[in-house]
């Protein structure tokens, strides 16, 4: 009787661990963040792109206005890939563009500029990436939507035309 | 008069010393406890990918601010979530992550106790 128990104890922890496990194997283990938060804007002080004068955030984003803000870099092949929707959405007069060069080269970057078009109203250089950490991003490229000095969407990796049309509905 | 000024010095130096180690040592205990979120299976303490080394930096800052090291745990699962901390945080989803082994061992405790009582 008793080890009859004892044997149907094991039975059920071996079952239960069991379950555990095999429902954990369809857990995805890589970090997916939230894309819908309604995070406020970090508040930052960067230096501009073009001139080297110090920009605070509070100056940038203002209360009616939608803006879009892009993480990008020379040297990041997906950024080309995204660079033609930019330009389509820099067409659109609601939305602000502010782009975040990350850990870039001044002349690689203004010749990426150069080449492909600039999109942006505002650039800004976050040189040692502490900036954008701030934001919560982890790669580039990535972008956030802005109103109301809130992050109301987030777009991680390369924007594409499904999200520009997103985009364009939003500040419709 | 020379003499205790130089001691002055030195000591002062020394201090110094002391404080930066202290830094750089809660900052490598920090940035071990953390998960590199685009590197698979390491911490941002072992890796060099631009996002570890930008969030070193601001470990780095954060530290220099002022701040202590439950505050910028803080300030972290905040940007990225609970994931990033590499101890899981008590609640809900985690009871039995953290339970069962207590579990465990006082199940194992009860049968050593047991086993021992019967053959006395």
């Amino acid at each position: 009787m008793k080890s009859k128990f004892i044997s149907l104890i094991l039975i059920l922890i071996f079952l239960i661990t069991f379950v555990i496990f095999f429902k954990g194997l369809k857990n995805s283990n890589i970090y997916t963040p939230d894309t819908n938060l309604k995070k406020e804007v970090p508040s930052f002080k960067l230096k501009s792109f073009e001139d080297n004068s110090i920009v605070i955030s509070e100056k940038i984003f203002k209360d009616n206005d939608y803006y879009f803000m892009n993480i990008w870099a020379s040297w990041c092949i997906p950024c080309k890939e995204e660079h033609k929707f930019l330009m389509e959405l820099k067409k659109d007069d609601k939305i602000e563009l502010i782009g975040f060069n990350y850990k870039d080269k001044f002349t690689n970057a203004s010749n990426f500029l150069k080449d492909l078009g600039n999109p942006y109203d505002i650039i800004l250089s976050d040189k040692d990436g502490t900036a954008s950490i701030e934001w919560g991003a982890y790669g580039v490229p990535e972008s956030f939507l802005v109103y109301q000095n809130k992050i109301i969407k987030r777009f991680i990796g390369p924007i594409n035309n499904e999200d520009l049309l997103e985009i364009q509905k939003i500040i419709r | 008069m020379k003499f205790i000024n130089i001691f002055l010095i030195v000591a002062i130096i020394l201090n110094f010393n002391f404080l930066k180690a202290d830094e750089i040592k809660t900052e490598n205990k920090i940035a071990k406890n953390l998960r590199c979120l685009i590197c698979q299976g390491q911490s941002v303490y072992d890796s060099d990918s631009e996002f570890a080394i930008s969030l070193k930096l601001v470990i780095k800052n954060k530290i220099q601010e002022g701040l202590s090291e439950d505050q910028i745990y803080n300030f972290l699962k905040m940007k990225y979530g609970e994931w990033i901390l590499y101890d899981p945080i008590f609640n809900r989803n985690t009871y039995f992550l953290w339970l069962l082994p207590i579990l465990i061992f006082l199940a194992g405790g009860a049968i050593i106790i047991k086993r021992f009582y019967n053959k006395k």
